[in-house]
C-alpha cells in the first residue's frame, strides 16, 4: 500500500515500459519505490501497451532473434533514419546495452515469440513480444507488485518542486483529489506530449483537430513541461512528431496499431481536391510509411484518399474498417465525398501515364509512370478493374520529439550543462537525445528499456548516498 | 423445424472481433486461431464457426488485448467465441428439434439426469420386489438381481448408439458448414495430437490465463484427468462387455480385475478433474467468460462428476444393501450422460478436433 507520509527512495512518474523498467530495477536494488501512473488501471501502460517489438543487438542467433545484428550495422541504421540528429556515444551505448536486455526481460515474465515465427521480415533485428506490449506490461506490473513497488493509478503528476536542479517533492491529482509525495530521487518516464492538443496547436494551429493520436490519451506532457519550466535542458525539435497515415475513421485516441493502412504503394492517393500530391511508389512501404503522416498533415483539411482497384485489393494487410467499395470510379468518388469529374480526370491521366513492366508486390519493381507529376515510380498499374476501393486517410501521431536532455547515467542535465542531483529520465521523454528525427522500428522500446534500467539503478544508488 | 434467427448477435460480435484482430495480429503466437484467421480477408459465417471452435478459451488474447473493455472496441475473443460455439452446437445438432435443448442448456441437462435417474429407479423398483432393493447381493450376477442384464444392456446400448449417431451427424454437418473439404491423414494425425495433448492450452509454454490473469497449467492437467479418466471408464465398460460375452465371466468382478482397476483409476481421475475444473470455474475471472454458456458448462461437469462418484460409491458399497440403489443411481447418471452427449458442451471435443483438422489442412 502506498504511504504518502513516508519519504520514498525513488518516485517513478509514468506507467509505460520505461517507468516499469526503472521501478523494477530500483526495487531490485533495494530502494523503496512509488510509481504514479496517470491512467486508470485498465488503460495503464501509455503508448507501450500498443507496441509489439524490441530492437536488439546480437552477435549470434538467439531464441528470439535470427542471424546477427552487430553494433556498427545497428548504428548505421540509426544514423540513416535520424539524418545524423543523434548523439553517437549515447546511441552506441544504448545499442550495446540492448544486447543484454532480453534475459532480464524474460526473468520479469516477458515472453517472446520464437524467432522466425513472426509474419514480418523483422525477425533478425526485432524480438516480438508474445501477445504484444500489453502482455509485456502485465508481466512487468506483476513483477513490480511481487517485489513490493507501491503503485497508484489515476495519479497524474501536475508539478515537481525543483530547486537548483534538486527535486524535493511532487504534486499530483489522485482520482481527482490533490496529493503530494516526497522522494529522494525522481525518475520521469511520462512519455511525450502528443495527446496535449493545446500544446500541439501552438505549432500546428487548428490542423491538430484533424490529427489522430495513435496511442494513449494520457501523454499530456505535464511532467515534461514542469521540468523544462524549471531549468532542465530541452532536447529535440518541439514542432516535430512521428506520424503515419491511418484510417480517418479511427478513434481520436488509442486506436493503436490496427488503424494503420498499408494500401498506399498499391493505390493512388488524392487530396481533398481530388489530385495527387506525392509519389506513392517511392520506396518499399516499411521505408516510407512514416512520411505519409506528415504529407497528409500538410494537405488541405489534413485528409487524403487512397484509391485502388480489384487487382490491388488483396496485396496489403486487411484494414480495421472495411474499404469503401463501388462498381465505378464515379460512384467511389461520390461515396468518398470527392468531386467526381476531378477524380475521373486524375485517374485517367494517371492510367494514361502507366508504363508496361514487370510487377512485383514484394520489392521495387518496373511498374512506373512516364510524364506525370508527381510520378509514381513503382507498383504503378492502371486502376480499371471493378470493384474499386477507397480509404480516407488522416495523419496519426505516434510521439513527439521534444524531451529533456540526459547523460549516459540517465541523469537530467540542466540548461547550464550541470547534471541534476536527483532527477533522472527514461523512455519517450528523453528519446530525443538519441532519436532526434525519424524512427527505427522497435527502437522506442529499446531506449525505454535500456534507460529505464539505467535510471532505476542510478536513482537507487543516488538515494542511498 | 424452426431455424435459428440469423445472423445472430454472437455471430456479429465474433465478426467484429476477428476484423479488428486481423488488422492487429499481435496475438499470432498464442494459438491456432490467429494463423488460421490470417488466411482470410473477409469472414463468412462458416469461417467464424470454424474459428470459434478452434479457440480453446485459454484467455491469453483477452489479457493481452489493448482493445479489451473498457476500450470502446471492447475486444473479447474468448467471450465472443464461447457464445458463438454454443450457437454452433445448437445449429448443427441432430436431429434439429433437439437444438431447442441448447437454449436452456444447463436446465435441460439437469432435467435429463433427473428423468433418467427416476426412470431407472422406477424400473428397478417395479421390476423387483422392494425387498430385492434392500438386501445385500453377492457373487456373479449380483447386479443383475437388481436390474436385469437385458434391461441394462438394451437401454444403455440403445442410448449410446443413438448418441454416437447424433454426434457423427452433427460433427459432419459442422464440418461441411464450416467449409472443410476432404480430410487428409496427415492433418487428422496432427489434429488428434493437438486435441489429445491440448497443445493450444499451452499458451506457448507457460499455460493458459485461467482462472485469472496469471499463467497456469492447472486447467490443462485437470482437463486431461477428466478426459482420460472418462476414457479409462469407457475402457472398463468395454472390457467388461468382452468378459461377459467373450469369456462368459459375469460381473461383479474382482477388485484387482482389469475392468475394476480401469474403472477405479478412471473414476478417481474423473472426480479430480471435474472437481478441480468446477473449483476453477468458481474462482474464474468473469470478464472473459460468456455468461450464457456457464450454466451448460456447470451442468456438464456436475453430470460427469456424478457418473464418477456414483461409480466409485457403487464399488465401495457393492457388498451392502445400498448396492441396489447405488446401481440404479449410477446407471441413471450414465444414461443421462449418454443422452446429453450430442446436445451439450460435450460435443466440443469433436467440433474442436474437426476445426483443428481444417487448420492443419490449410497450413
Ligand atoms: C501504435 C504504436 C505502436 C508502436 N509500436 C512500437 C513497437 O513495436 N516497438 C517500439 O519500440 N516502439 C513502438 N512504439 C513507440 C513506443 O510506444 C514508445 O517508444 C514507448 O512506448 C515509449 O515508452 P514510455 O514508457 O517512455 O512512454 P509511454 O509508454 O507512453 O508511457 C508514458 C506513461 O506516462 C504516464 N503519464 C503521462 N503523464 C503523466 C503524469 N503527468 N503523471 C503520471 N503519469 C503520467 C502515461 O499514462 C503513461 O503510462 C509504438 C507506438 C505506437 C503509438
Ligand atoms: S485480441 Fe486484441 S491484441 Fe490480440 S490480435 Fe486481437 S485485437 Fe490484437
Ligand atoms: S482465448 Fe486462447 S485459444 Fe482462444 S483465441 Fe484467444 S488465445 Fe486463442
Amino acid at each position: 500500500m502506498a504511504d504518502l507520509t513516508r519519504i520514498y527512495d525513488v518516485l517513478v512518474i509514468g506507467g509505460g515500459n520505461a517507468a516499469l523498467c526503472a521501478a523494477v530495477t530500483a526495487r531490485e536494488a533495494g530502494a523503496s519505490v512509488l510509481l504514479l501512473e496517470s491512467a486508470p488501471k485498465p488503460f495503464r501502460g501509455g503508448n507501450s501497451r500498443h507496441t509489439r517489438n524490441f530492437r536488439g543487438m546480437h552477435q549470434a542467433p538467439t531464441k528470439v532473434l535470427t542471424g546477427s545484428y552487430l553494433e556498427d550495422e545497428y548504428w548505421d541504421d540509426l544514423r540513416r533514419v535520424t539524418g545524423g540528429i543523434t548523439d553517437e556515444p549515447l546511441a552506441r551505448m544504448t545499442i550495446r546495452v540492448s544486447a543484454e536486455m532480453t534475459p532480464w526481460m524474460e526473468a520479469c515474465g516477458v515472453r517472446f515469440q520464437p524467432a522466425l515465427s513472426g509474419t514480418l521480415s523483422l525477425s533478425r533485428t526485432n524480438a516480438f513480444f508474445l501477445g504484444g506490449g500489453k502482455a509485456l506490461l502485465n508481466a512487468y506490473y506483476a513483477t513490480a507488485e511481487r517485489l513490493g513497488v507501491d503503485i497508484l493509478y489515476d495519479a497524474e503528476v501536475t508539478n515537481l518542486h525543483v530547486d537548483d536542479g534538486f527535486v524535493r517533492s511532487a504534486e499530483f491529482n489522485h482520482r481527482g483529489f490533490p496529493a503530494s509525495v516526497t522522494a529522494r530521487c525522481v525518475v520521469a518516464a511520462a512519455g511525450g506530449f502528443q495527446a496535449n492538443l493545446d500544446w500541439m496547436r501552438q505549432y500546428w494551429g487548428d490542423a491538430v483537430d484533424n490529427f489522430v493520436i495513435r496511442g494513449t490519451p494520457y501523454a499530456k506532457g505535464r511532467v515534461l513541461k514542469t521540468l523544462l519550466d524549471q531549468g532542465v535542458a530541452p532536447i529535440g525539435d518541439p514542432t516535430q512528431f512521428h506520424a503515419v497515415a491511418l484510417d480517418a475513421r479511427s478513434p481520436q485516441f488509442d486506436g493503436g496499431i490496427s488503424t494503420r493502412l498499408d494500401s498506399v504503394p498499391f493505390s493512388v492517393v488524392l487530396n481533398r481536391d481530388g489530385v495527387r500530391f506525392y509519389d506513392e511508389g517511392e520506396d518499399v512501404w516499411p521505408k516510407r510509411y512514416a512520411i505519409w503522416g506528415r504529407l497528409i498533415a500538410q494537405q488541405p483539411g489534413q485528409i487524403a484518399y487512397s484509391i485502388c482497384d480489384a487487382k490491388a485489393y488483396s496485396l496489403f494487410m486487411p484494414s480495421v474498417y472495411p474499404a469503401i467499395k463501388a462498381d465505378s470510379l464515379a460512384e467511389l468518388a461520390h461515396k468518398l465525398g470527392l468531386d467526381v469529374g476531378t477524380v475521373e480526370r486524375t485517374v485517367a491521366e494517371y492510367n494514361a501515364a502507366v508504363q508496361p513492366g514487370r510487377f512485383d508486390s514484394t520489392g521495387l519493381d518496373e511498374c512506373r509512370t512516364e510524364g506525370l507529376t508527381p510520378p509514381k515510380t513503382h507498383w504503378a498499374r492502371r486502376i480499371e478493374e471493378a470493384p474499386f476501393y477507397g480509404y480516407p486517410l488522416r495523419p496519426g501521431i505516434t510521439f513527439t520529439y521534444l524531451g529533456v536532455k540526459v547523460n549516459e547515467n540517465a541523469r537530467m542535465l540542466m540548461a547550464d550543462g550541470r547534471p541534476s542531483a536527483n532527477l533522472f529520465a527514461s523512455g519517450e521523454i528523453m528519446a530525443g537525445n538519441i532519436l532526434g528525427r525519424g524512427y527505427l522500428a522497435g527502437f522506442g522500446m529499446t531506449i525505454g528499456t535500456v534507460f529505464g534500467r539505467i535510471a532505476g539503478r542510478e536513482a537507487a544508488r543516488a538515494a542511498r548516498n | 423445424m424452426a431455424d435459428l434467427p440469423l445472423p445472430s448477435e454472437a455471430m456479429a460480435d465474433a465478426r467484429h472481433n476477428m476484423e479488428i484482430c486481423n488488422a492487429c495480429r499481435y496475438c499470432e503466437g498464442f494459438c491456432a486461431v490467429f494463423p488460421a484467421m490470417q488466411l482470410k480477408r473477409e469472414f463468412s459465417d462458416g469461417d467464424l464457426n470454424y474459428l470459434a471452435n478452434l479457440c480453446h478459451g485459454c484467455q491469453g488474447c483477452f489479457y493481452a488485448c489493448q482493445y479489451a473493455p473498457p476500450h470502446p472496441w471492447g475486444i473479447n475473443v474468448p467471450q465472443a467465441f464461447a457464445a458463438l460455439r454454443v450457437e454452433s452446437y445448437a445449429e448443427h445438432a441432430w436431429p434439429r428439434p433437439m437444438a431447442k435443448l441448447f437454449e436452456r442448456n444447463g436446465t435441460a441437462v439437469s432435467l435429463l439426469t433427473a428423468l433418467a435417474v427416476a426412470l431407472v429407479l422406477l424400473l428397478a423398483g417395479s421390476l423387483q420386489s422392494p425387498d430385492v432393493m434392500l438386501r445385500a447381493h453377492s457373487g456373479p450376477g449380483a447386479f443383475f438381481a437388481v436390474i436385469s442384464y437385458q434391461a441394462m444392456v438394451w437401454s444403455a446400448s440403445a442410448v449410446f448408439l443413438f448418441a454416437l449417431l447424433a454426434m457423427a451427424m452433427s460433427t459432419t454437418a459442422f464440418w461441411r458448414a464450416s467449409g472443410g473439404g476432404t480430410i487428409t491423414a496427415k492433418a487428422l494425425a496432427h489434429a488428434l495430437h493437438d486435441s489429445m495433448t491440448l497443445r493450444n492450452l499451452g499458451g506457448g509454454g507457460d499455460g493458459c490465463n485461467y482462472p485469472g490473469e496469471g499463467f497456469s497449467h492447472q486447467r490443462r492437467w485437470l482437463h486431461h484427468a477428466m478426459a482420460y479418466g472418462f476414457l479409462l471408464c469407457f475402457a472398463a465398460t468395454s472390457v467388461a462387455t468382452l468378459y461377459h460375452h467373450g469369456l462368459g465371466l459375469v460381473a461383479p468382478y474382482d477388485l484387482l480385475s482389469l475392468p475394476v482397476l480401469l474403472g477405479t483409476v478412471g473414476g478417481i481421475l474423473m472426480l479430480i478433474g471435474t472437481a478441480g475444473l468446477l473449483w476453477l470455474k468458481v474462482l474464474a475471472d468473469p470478464a472473459p467468460a460468456a455468461r450464457a454458456v456457464l450454466g451448460g458448462e456447470y451442468a456438464m461437469l456436475i453430470l460427469l462428476a456424478g457418473v464418477a462418484k456414483t461409480g466409485l460409491l457403487l464399488l465401495a458399497f457393492r457388498a451392502t444393501p445400498a448396492m441396489g440403489w447405488l446401481l440404479a443411481l449410477h446407471l441413471g447418471f450414465v444414461l443421462a450422460l449418454f443422452l446429453a452427449l450430442p446436445y451439450s458442451k460435450f460435443i466440443h471435443g469433436l467440433f474442436r478436433t474437426a476445426a483443428l483438422v481444417r487448420s492443419h489442412q490449410e497450413r
